[in-house]
């Protein structure tokens, strides 16, 4: 009888393969973010974490920019020109060293560059898009406010008419890189409804205050914005921006990346499990080997990897130009959840060393607090699939 | 100026490596290839010789049809182009067999220097700059730590356990770069883009006028008979305090020579 060789055995880190399907490029994207993030980021990140900041913001976006990792599936104006699956991918293997790191991208790449790629005038384009992608200057996006969270359209801020300038007054909150940042995409209510400024952080009026005693997304600088009749020229206008679509169409951007980035953060808590249950010995064997952590880890298993079909589907369909906003909606309610699950079982895997920063399952956990309820709440997300199935609105 | 740089597919380290049981080569179906690490030393040294001096990169890589992935990451960093050597006559050429299907392949090519890892992390030969610098018939500058080209003129430090030797010599000449001559850079997500537009030349034994008899595991000047596992490493020495374990961790140390 000659014996019959089978399919390999699926791999623990990418059970269902889901990556074989990536093409040659994404793999080596995925594979340089990978090596970078070993290197530079992971040794790091519990040290940034505990002390609540990143100690070199310039430097680590100079790094990320030296990748191309800013608006990388941006075309043009020195972005890389990646399908939206790598610019994902890159997202997963961020965010699978922590949620911070992934949102110091998403913020520059997916907010502050791509409504200036979307709605700005050529001159906004070939000013900022460059130095952003290069990670020479710090971009940010203001659109939450103090009072105004999912239901953005009650904003405060407005913007005035002064001759041919503009006037903007108003409070915007939990900013990411808002104290950092060279240039801030600030939106505003006028008189005719939503627009979208340029705002230099070094204009006059304009302030950035860094929020402190945060007890998640820790590594990572979040700020206050407060624009104290501060005078604009008409050309800091994004021309093409009107309404609230404009400032939406942006946030679906970045949660595509917190799709594939939430699936990152998941795997990173499984793989931090598997190999715990695999050294730590109770009752004379390793942990892995009793039924009960078996079961924890199967269901971990099936998390992460429904986490990351989700995320290589909705990735196919943004590449084909036919992903759906509730889509993204889907993915990010799913997989944030997902997410979420794998790290408190991960967590509890880990006994008493799950709650330190010697290992990363707490501090994941702690940032899938933010990651569930920020570019909205699993609750919208909900009422967003709600809608798209019903043809009926209940946001209000 | 015309840099080539030697690129080596090598089985990744992290995972298990195995030999074929038939002929005791190196069973590459058995782990992932990765670039040999002191080749993306050699990557960047010949970048960095680029941005100083101008010129182009050439990458030349010998191994079967996987080792595209390797060229292409040296493509990704920022080599110009690429050469291919690939034929299953060189299959189980050891290292001198190597350092001439290689100086035949240079023969195509237009250079004034060869840079290369100063050995592979396979074979760990450590022979093929200084072999492939006699088949040239071209000076070797090996182990460099440092490398300056003013004209025609290149000096290196050669790193040896006491410091190290500044050679010199006239180009065109061979360099093999050990790892702590530069800080290779991550491929750059533009480069990864552009690679797969780069030209990536396959080279025959035949075209590159190798002589197919003088290649390949039966004419190998060494043979691989046997392999073993390593020995799982044995236990360490444990030194109880008793008010004297500094002393006993010195002498311990001084006995291996480390102090």
């Amino acid at each position: 009888m000659t014996e019959q060789r089978g399919p390999a055995a699926p791999a623990p880190d990418d059970f269902l393969a889901v990556d074989a399907a990536l093409t040659g490029e994404e793999q080596a994207i995925r594979d340089t973010v990978r090596d970078f993030a070993a290197r530079e980021l992971l040794p790091n990140v519990a040290d940034w974490f505990e002390a609540g900041t990143i100690p070199d913001p310039r430097a680590l976006a100079k790094a990320f920019g030296g990748l191309g990792v800013f608006g990388m599936h941006l075309t043009g104006y020195g972005c890389a020109g990646t399908s939206a699956t790598a610019y994902g991918v890159a997202c997963r293997e961020l965010e699978a060293v922590d949620s911070g790191l992934r949102s110091f991208v998403s913020v520059q790449g997916s907010l502050a560059m791509a409504a200036i790629h979307k709605y700005g005038s050529e001159e906004q384009k070939a000013s900022w898009l460059p130095r952003l992608a290069a990670g020479e200057a710090i971009g940010c996006f203001g659109l939450t406010e103090p009072d105004s969270g999912s239901d953005p359209g009650s904003m405060r801020t407005r913007a005035r008419r002064s001759g041919s300038d503009w006037v903007l007054d108003g409070t915007k909150m939990w900013i990411t890189n808002g104290s950092v940042a060279d240039v801030a995409v600030v939106w505003a209510a006028t008189d005719d409804g939503i627009r979208g400024f340029l705002v230099p952080a070094s204009t006059p009026g304009f302030t950035a205050t860094t929020i402190h005693r945060k007890l998640s997304l820790r590594a990572s600088i979040t700020s206050e914005l407060v624009l104290d009749g501060v005078r604009l020229p008409e050309d800091a206008r994004l021309p093409a921006a009107a309404g609230l679509g404009a400032p939406l169409s942006c946030l679906n951007e970045a949660r595509f990346g917190i799709v594939w980035g939430a699936a990152g953060a998941a795997r990173a808590c499984y793989l931090a499990a598997l190999d715990y249950a695999g050294t730590r010995v109770q009752f004379g064997r390793p942990i892995a080997g009793f039924q009960l952590t078996q079961r924890k880890l199967a269901d971990m298993v099936v998390d992460v990897n429904h986490a990351n079909l989700t995320a290589a589907r909705i990735g196919r369909l943004k590449d084909a130009g036919q992903c759906h906003h509730t889509q993204v909606s889907f993915g990010k309610l799913a997989n944030v959840a997902a997410a979420q699950r794998v790290a408190a079982a991960a967590r509890s895997i880990h006994g008493a060393n799950g709650i330190t920063l010697e290992y990363p399952v707490l501090r994941h956990m702690l940032n899938l607090e933010t990651v569930a309820t920020y570019e909205g709440t699993e609750e919208v997300h909900a009422l967003s699939i709600g809608q798209a199935v019903t043809g009926l609105p209940a946001f209000r | 100026m015309n840099i080539v740089v030697l690129v080596k597919q090598v089985p990744d380290t992290a995972t298990e490596r195995k030999l074929r049981p038939e002929d005791n080569t190196l069973d590459r179906a058995a782990s992932d290839g990765v670039i040999n690490e002191l080749d993306e030393y050699a990557i960047e040294e010949a970048l960095l010789l680029k941005e100083k001096h101008g010129g182009e990169v050439t990458v030349l890589s010998m191994g079967p049809d996987q080792a595209t992935d390797s060229i292409r990451k040296a493509l990704s960093m920022g080599a110009d182009k690429a050469v291919h050597l690939n034929d299953d006559a060189l299959h189980g050429s050891d290292a001198l067999q190597t350092a001439y299907a290689l100086s035949k392949a240079l023969g195509t090519l237009e250079f004034d220097v060869v840079v290369l890892g100063s050995e592979s992390t396979d074979a760990r030969t450590g022979v093929v700059g200084a072999a492939l610098a006699e088949y040239l018939g071209l000076p070797q500058l090996t182990l460099a730590g440092k490398v300056d080209i003013e004209g025609r003129s290149i000096r290196i430090q050669r790193q040896t356990d006491y410091g190290h030797d500044v050679v010199e010599a006239e180009l065109p000449a061979v360099v093999s770069v050990v790892e702590k001559i530069n800080e290779p850079r991550y491929p750059s997500f533009k480069l990864i883009m552009q690679a797969k537009k780069k030209p990536v030349q396959k080279l025959t034994a035949a075209e590159a006028g190798i002589d197919v008899a003088k290649v390949g595991l039966n004419s190998a000047a060494t043979e691989v008979v046997d392999a073993a596992a390593a020995p799982p490493r044995a236990t360490g020495t444990v030194i109880k305090d008793e008010g004297d374990g500094g002393l006993k961790a010195a002498e311990f140390l001084a006995a291996k020579k480390f102090i």
